[in-house]
């Protein structure tokens, strides 16, 4: 265990440097729990079989690496919906730009608030579910989350929310550095829609704990921000109940280095999990998805759906596993890794996994690399359709899958309209 | 309007003539035919004449209305006013069929400097010629030929005929997989198209299509070549004795 006493050696020294955030009683607890396991597991390095495909340092690293703020000179995505906004600046809480932290059938607190309370219910979450997803595979920045987050939002969902509550992240020092946890508690029969949007920081460490009581939906759509050289770890943990639906879609355009974890875990009979992504990198672009699908029920539903369009030596990575435990009969599980290479620069590295423990499933995966398809484009081109325009008309119907997971068709056009008019933008 | 002369082609890929001397003239107002067993070359002739990648022209010349189209790249040709009714009509998940059309025709306009159809002026249009080809608001809707049968996705390849106007068109093998009521429905599409500003190239194996669709024009073609042409009749002579009269004959 020589590499593991370097390991926490060196993760001793570096958190040697940073003061986990004052709070109360729970919030004590609950960081002191997370950084007791982040000792013990150490910081990623690059000899971690998770991380084989994506280096950890510049997520680990004392000081994040500069990240020049891109003014994208439009206006930001979801502008036009009716929601409960809720900004962040650098990591940091703006009160100016967010809206009042209510709405009918719900509760948003700030985490910093929350966290200064010696009692509050936040503490059947935080840090239990990231607390629980490092098992069977370890997850270290999530625990340096729960340890470090200065802030966030803590959602207690009651009803069924019409208004969606829009988290804001708003990139503008170059050297920021932002930790933030959210709790999301969706009661029985509750519904919500989160959006996230934004480059949050030059570095950005987000978990969200999601608890998803029976037949609540919980429905996610995120795009990170279209800063070229932010670098982003994210975690989304969810619980699901009986009859519950999570539903998650992330777009990402840039970013020199993003890796999403979602770790799910369908504990309650007939829920539905979807977790899908699309993404678009040009360049110096590392965009990783890392996801675990536990099923612990029977009769439940799951796919994961992840498209990567690279070109000019961007890096798409996939871990995707479906683990299906003893007696989670009838699990239908579906996953699905595709990259669109545009040129012979770009990789993709995929590592579908399927581990089932039931004798009654039905379980797919599939996971390929190509080029655009030549007869289409030339279907396009016989038409009239230039070349360029022609291309991009495939990228968007190669995306189509994962972006048709959107249950919401506003928020669906809204995803398909901004690709759109960044591919032709692009084309100039 | 479509003038082929000596044209030879070869695959890029391997060292395989194809077309080995093609010579075609098609005037404005005429339907002609290409006949012809398997492995003649019809489907190359016209995936080289609409400016399929894959193929190298070793001699001779294509030209639509005096323009080169060996120069041109497909989309250049399409412009110009060349449209090839596909064989097998690509499906295209997650791009809508109008989206799709519409991205064409004014893709087209452009490429020609003509201002672009407005949104509202598109949707009448094609309403009223999807209509006529039975294809209703939903096989509009749905992703390009995606789910479509084969007798649909060949009245897709009409609608966008008649929506793009060009002046020449291709038409390949449009009888393949279509039942004699949808033959029929595709064949009144193409007619309702036939103008004396435009010319048809009609490409099948077999004369049952030009029962519906009457050419002007048959010609033979075998081994990469014509080999015959004549009026109406020559396709009645195929139907009745096979390919195999008019290969001893002309060999």
């Amino acid at each position: 265990m020589a590499a593991l006493a370097k390991k926490q050696e060196a993760t001793a020294a570096r958190l040697d440097g940073l003061t986990v955030p004052a709070s109360g009683q729970w919030a004590s607890e609950a960081r002191a729990a997370a950084l007791g396991r982040l000792r013990e597991m150490g910081l990623p390095d690059r000899r971690d079989e998770y991380w084989k495909y994506t280096r950890p340092d510049t997520l680990t690293q004392a000081d994040a690496p500069a990240a020049a703020v891109f003014d994208t000179g439009e206006p930001p995505l979801f502008d036009s919906f009716d929601r409960i906004k809720v900004v962040f600046v650098d990591g940091v809480f703006d009160a100016e730009q967010s809206d009042e932290l209510a709405g009918e059938g719900l509760t948003i607190e700030r985490l910093a608030d929350v966290a200064e309370k010696d009692i509050h219910w936040a503490k059947e979450l935080y840090g239990v579910l990231e607390a629980k997803g490092q098992t069977p595979v370890e997850r270290p920045l999530a625990a340096f989350n729960t340890a470090f987050a200065t802030d966030g939002v803590v959602i207690h969902v009651t009803g069924k929310v019409a208004k969606p509550v829009s988290l804001i992240y708003q990139h503008k020092a170059e050297s920021s550095d932002a930790v933030l946890h959210h709790v999301i508690k969706l009661d029985a029969g509750a519904e919500v829609t989160v959006l996230e949007n934004g480059p949050a920081a030059a570095r950005f460490n987000k978990s969200m704990e999601v608890n998803v009581a029976d037949n609540a939906a919980f429905h996610h759509v995120r795009a990170q921000g279209r800063d070229h050289e932010r670098r982003a770890v994210t975690h989304l943990f969810g619980r699901l109940g009986t009859e519950s639906v999570f539903k998650s879609f992330t777009l990402t355009v840039n970013g020199r280095l993003t890796r999403n974890e979602a770790v799910l875990e369908l504990t309650g009979d007939d829920a539905v999990a979807h977790v899908a992504g699309a993404c678009l990198g040009d360049g110096d672009f590392h965009h990783d998805d890392t996801v675990f699908v536990t099923h612990d029920a029977v009769n439940c539903e799951s796919r994961q759906v992840f498209k990567k369009v690279l070109r000019n030596g961007a890096t798409g990575v996939f871990q995707g596993k479906i683990l299906v435990q003893p007696g989670a009969q009838k699990t239908d599980g579906y996953q699905i890794s595709q990259s669109l290479l545009l040129d012979e620069d770009s990789q993709f590295l995929a590592k579908p996994e399927l581990e089932i423990y039931a004798d009654d499933v039905a379980c797919s995966h599939g996971s390929t690399s190509g080029a655009i398809d030549e007869d289409a484009l030339f279907y396009l081109r016989a038409r009239g359709v230039p070349k360029d325009i022609a291309t991009d008309l495939l990228v968007m119907s190669f995306v189509a899958e994962a972006v048709e997971e959107v249950e919401s068709e506003e928020l669906r056009d809204e995803i398909i309209g901004r690709l759109e008019s960044w591919l032709e933008r692009r084309r100039g | 309007m479509l003038e082929i002369k000596g044209l030879k082609v070869k695959l890029e890929e391997e060292d395989k003539q194809i077309l080995k001397g093609v010579d075609l003239k098609v005037e404005a107002g005429k339907v002609h035919a290409i006949m012809g067993p398997n492995g003649s070359g019809k489907s190359t002739l016209s995936y080289v004449l609409s400016g399929k990648d894959g193929y190298e022209v070793t001699d001779g010349e294509a030209t639509l209305g005096g323009e080169d189209l060996l120069e041109l790249e497909a989309e250049e040709r399409a412009a110009l006013g060349l449209f090839l009714a596909f064989q097998y009509p690509v499906e295209i998940p997650g791009v809508g069929n109008m989206t799709f059309l519409r991205t064409a025709v004014n893709a087209q306009r452009k490429a020609r400097g003509e201002e672009e159809l407005s949104a509202a002026d598109f949707l009448k249009e094609i309403r009223a010629k999807a209509k006529t080809l039975k294809i209703d608001a939903d096989m509009l809707k749905r992703p390009v030929n995606v789910g479509f049968s084969g007798g649909e996705k060949k009245r897709n390849e009409i609608l966008q005929m008649a929506m793009l106007e060009p002046k020449m068109c291709i038409l390949d093998e449009t009888d393949s997989g279509l039942d004699v009521d949808a033959m029929k429905l595709v064949s009144e599409g193409v007619n309702a198209l036939r103008d004396a500003g435009r010319g048809f190239l009609v490409i099948t194996h077999y004369q049952r299509l030009l029962d519906h669709i009457k050419p002007d024009v048959v010609h033979i073609m075998a081994d990469g070549r014509i080999i015959k042409t004549g009026g109406p009749e020559l396709a009645l002579e195929v139907e009745k004795n096979g390919y195999a009269d008019i290969l001893a004959e002309v060999a």
